[in-house]
């Protein structure tokens, strides 16, 4: 199956005071229609200035994409104009974000808001517009979507609005749905229901789904495939299971024995990554997380280590292992 | 017995008339018990609007609790005069959840966690700054950082700050609300181990508040469980985990997502939304979302009861 | 010194405000020896005499030195700007402080006086307190001073209710710091920025205020010379036959106001730490 959403070799960088900021770095990857991939990493990793720049959305100045392509359906998003680009948002591609309550307009009832997105793509009549309005929030599980749709967003709870959001998102069937941490700013019972509604509506839809997120517990019940970000390069991809069970780079190896553990026993002391994450203005020479690796040589210090493939669907930026 | 909460209320005014009158009131804390022993960590675990935070800060009488009794090492300290409540802050501190404006930023770090010593008169300024140093170094900063001013510093390390500034009176007691929360996951297990380090060492308690179940799993002796004002669950970590009782901590411990992609269990998520806390359901708050919900639950407030021993539950269908 | 250095460096545009500000200054302070001529001494026959070797800047109607006016009346309307700019931001910064900070009956009072006193217009405010208390600088000062209060009070209040809501402020009572002393050591002092900004842009306006109460005779009495009032008399007048009486000084205040806001700019920059590195 060909792959819906083609990412490659996506450069990033913000012209600030403080020098070039390097925000994301030659970084590729590619999901199929119905699968969901996961970029993971900490803040300031790069995993959100990827999303937006999937969007075209970086503002400009001073961000600036300087290379790659970014294919969606074959067609190259970073070649197109403006205006074209316009037709591409929402249609082809759409996103939602960490806090509906700051993407979602306070002035307009959500019904309004969602038909107005329709009918941007597509030449429907105002009522056929309200229809499908009021279908997406019944197909995001809003229950009495027709009272639903004429409420503004402050008198949605926020798992009711993220769910709202979604809906939007949706609207126009894009094929790929980017979710930028949709779930960080809600409490972990409505966490599991949005994150069952995106699973299930892309398996309905056969949309794309690009998930952003810190949470490694959220990537190991939704995502099929995961790629992990630092200092705004790629360090590691393959299967969510395979990088679960077998982490290739010493980054996700520390992530991993970070977490606390349901069930983990008594007394257990987590295992630090000691150190910051570094300055996207001040990388070291080589490899960015060599200062805080405790499996570091000194050929990390010296060069970047390219990605390689360690197993089959599974790779790595690593020198060391 | 280092802490002993008694019915702990407290209400804000929703929604007031024209003349100041209240019309509607937040129960933000409605009837709220349990005790903290020396050298042991509770962790008081629910959703945003729960009361949580409101606890700890009624407790350190950083918020007046409308009624209830709070004793800490023996004394009733709920109506405590201003001064005598001041001279009691050297005992019990707090640890806020977000690391940003936990920090005045126009002061330098090792004024903010030497100001405490400053307030309560403690030692000379050559003595305060030795005592800062030794603080800083305690925390894992470095004792040259105290001329920085927080933006300076990562979140971990401001969180370590205002940690230093918590231990610099030398507590029996903190309050962590929420004290990872804001970090990165590979920092949250830096300043988890510390807190942790730090209790081993000064025999410290805490009462640790946090929606995050897999850690109040990792740093805690008790857990109560809070849902609306009110506490649904208590008990010892290992039985809470092993064998929940009340539906909500079911339902909680099912939606938290397990960073383990082989345990992809089916599991039943619990619908609907938490009610706003200022028009609680009547009944069993929990029984609108309930999926074991009895007529009985609509009408009839369960009591949290001892159910087996040192395992408390306020559901109707416990046995 | 090598922290001014370093400002300086940082900061040109704020030393370009500071310079402009010091040379109106310190012309305002020696005015007496600056002065090429009498600012008073009238001379019938130079009325309305266009700039030349003589008057540099022209003359007035009444025949007096532009120039040496200009200079004299620096004095006046820069001890009424920054006089009044400073005791109405002062007291106002303070009782906003109060206010926002203790909240309950006292904030109650002030907002009430403060929006019964932003209800009348600035200038009708003013006049009615010189009326009260008769011309002369300190009057003006005051009466100028005064109306500028509520504003700055209701800035402030409202910085305060959101910086008071700060986890660090929960600290410093978490620690056992006393009300008084977390006002004055955590919360006035981030109250700065928007109080800087508001004063600079204060001061043009105080100028103005002046020149309106002098026209009307209420302001620092005559024969001594303000800009403000300079700039009104002439204004409508002499726009067209003799545009130097109205463009000096109008020049002379626009640069006052510009200096005072790169400075200001400069300033709430310096005492920021975040702005450091």
């Amino acid at each position: 199956m060909a792959p819906v959403l083609e990412v490659s070799g996506l450069s990033t960088v913000f012209h600030t005071r403080a020098g070039i900021v390097r925000a994301v770095q030659d970084v590729s990857f590619s999901v199929e229609a119905g699968e969901t991939l996961a970029i993971v990493g900490e803040s300031g990793c790069g995993k959100t200035m990827t999303a937006l720049s999937l969007m075209r959305l970086i503002p400009s100045p001073p961000g600036e994409i300087t290379a790659g392509s970014v294919k969606v359906a074959g067609t190259d998003l970073l070649k197109l104009d403006e205006p074209g680009m316009r037709k591409m948002r929402g249609s082809q591609i759409a996103m939602i974000f960490q806090e509906p309550m700051t993407a979602l307009n306070p002035l307009l009832t959500v019904g309004r808001q969602i038909a107005e997105m329709v009918s941007l793509h597509e030449n429907v009549s105002r009522r056929a517009a309200n229809a499908r309005a009021v279908e997406m929030l019944h197909h995001v599980r809003i229950p009495a979507p027709e009272r639903r749709a004429r409420e503004y967003p402050h008198q949605m709870s926020g798992g009711m609005r993220q769910r709202a959001m979604i809906a939007m998102a949706l609207a126009c069937r894009p094929k790929v749905l980017i979710a930028d941490e949709p779930t960080t700013a809600l409490d972990v019972t409505i966490q599991a229901q949005v994150l069952d509604l995106i699973g299930d509506l892309r398996k309905e839809l056969g949309t794309a789904v690009v998930l952003i997120t810190h949470d490694l517990g959220v990537v190991a019940e939704t995502a099929d495939r995961m790629i992990v970000m630092y200092a705004g390069r790629k360090v590691e991809e393959g299967t969510t299971k395979d990088l679960f069970a077998d982490p290739s780079h010493p980054y996700l190896q520390g992530l991993l024995a970070s977490i606390p553990k349901f069930g983990a026993g008594e007394g257990t002391r987590l295992r630090e990554i000691p150190g910051i994450v570094p300055a996207l203005n001040n990388l070291p020479k080589g490899c960015a997380f060599a200062p805080r690796c405790s499996a570091a040589v000194a050929k990390c210090q010296e060069a970047i280590p390219p990605l390689e493939t360690k197993r089959p669907g599974h790779a790595a930026a690593c020198w060391v292992t | 017995m280092l802490l002993d909460v008694t019915d702990l209320r407290k209400t804000f005014p929703a929604r007031t008339g024209l003349f100041g009158n209240v019309i509607d009131r937040v129960h933000a804390v409605d009837g709220v018990s349990f005790r903290i022993a020396e050298g042991r960590t509770l962790g008081l675990v629910g959703e945003s609007g729960c009361g949580k935070s409101t606890v700890g800060r009624a407790i350190l009488r950083l918020i007046e609790p409308s009624s209830g009794t709070i004793r800490f090492q023996g004394d009733d300290i709920t109506n405590l005069p201003p001064k005598q409540m001041r001279a009691l802050r050297r005992r019990m501190q707090i640890v806020f959840q977000d690391p940003y404006s936990s920090l005045n930023p126009r002061k330098r770090a090792g004024d903010i966690v030497a100001e405490p010593l400053l307030v309560h008169g403690i030692a000379n300024a050559a003595e305060r700054r030795e005592m800062t140093e030794a603080i800083f170094a305690k925390v894992g900063l470095q004792p040259r950082q105290m001329g920085l001013f927080p933006h300076q510093f990562s979140g971990g390390q401001r969180q370590r700050i205002s940690i230093a500034r918590a231990l610099a009176l030398g507590p029996a007691f903190i309050v962590a609300d929420e004290p990872v929360s804001a970090l990165d996951v590979s920092v949250q297990a830096q300043v988890i181990n510390l807190l942790m380090d730090l209790q081993a060492q000064d025999g410290l308690s805490y009462l640790f508040i946090s929606h995050n179940l897999a850690v109040v799993e990792h740093v805690s002796h008790d857990v109560a469980v809070m849902y609306l004002g009110r506490i649904v669950e208590h008990t010892d970590k290992a039985t809470i985990f092993a064998k929940p009782l009340h539906p909500y901590t079911q339902a909680l411990m099912a939606a938290v997502p397990v960073a383990d992609p082989s345990v992809r269990r089916d599991k039943k998520h619990v619908m609907g939304d938490v009610p706003s806390p200022i028009d609680r359901p009547k009944g069993c708050h929990f029984h609108p979302r309930c999926p074991l919900a009895q007529p009985r639950c609509r009408t009839e407030e369960p009591v949290l009861r001892e159910v087996q021993p040192n395992h408390r539950v306020a559901c109707h269908l416990v046995a | 010194m090598s922290d001014a250095l370093y400002y300086a460096r940082r900061y040109p545009l704020g030393v370009i405000g500071a310079l402009i500000l010091i040379i109106f200054v310190l012309t305002a302070i020696f005015a007496g020896v600056v002065a090429p001529m009498d600012p008073l001494t009238t001379n019938a026959r130079a009325s309305l005499a266009p700039p030349s070797h003589t008057y540099w800047i022209g003359a007035d109607m009444m025949g007096r030195d532009m120039l040496s006016r200009m200079i004299h009346g620096a004095r006046i309307s820069l001890a009424v700007a920054l006089g009044a700019t400073c005791i109405g931001s002062g007291l106002g910064a303070m009782l906003g402080l109060a206010s926002g900070y203790l909240g309950g009956w006292f904030d109650l009072i002030v907002q009430r006086i403060a929006e019964i006193m932003q209800s009348l217009p600035l200038l009708v405010m003013a006049l009615v307190i010189t009326a009260s208390l008769g011309p002369s600088l300190t009057n003006t000062i005051i009466a100028i001073a005064i109306p500028l209060i509520p504003n700055v009070a209701r800035v402030i209040r409202a910085n305060v209710l959101s910086l008071r809501e700060l986890n660090y402020v929960e600290a410093a009572r978490a620690i056992g710091m006393g009300r008084a002393r977390i006002a004055l050591v955590h919360v006035f002092p981030n109250t700065l920025a928007p109080l800087i900004v508001l004063a600079t842009a204060q001061l043009g306006s105080t100028i103005l205020t002046e020149a309106s109460l002098s026209f009307l005779g209420l302001g620092v009495p005559e024969p001594y010379p303000s800009w403000g009032r300079m700039l009104s008399e002439s204004a409508a007048e002499y726009i067209r036959s003799a545009p130097w009486l109205v463009i000096f000084p109008g020049l002379a205040i626009s640069l006052v106001v510009f200096g005072a806001n790169l400075f200001g700019d400069a300033l709430r920059d310096i005492l920021d730490p975040r702005q450091g590195d």
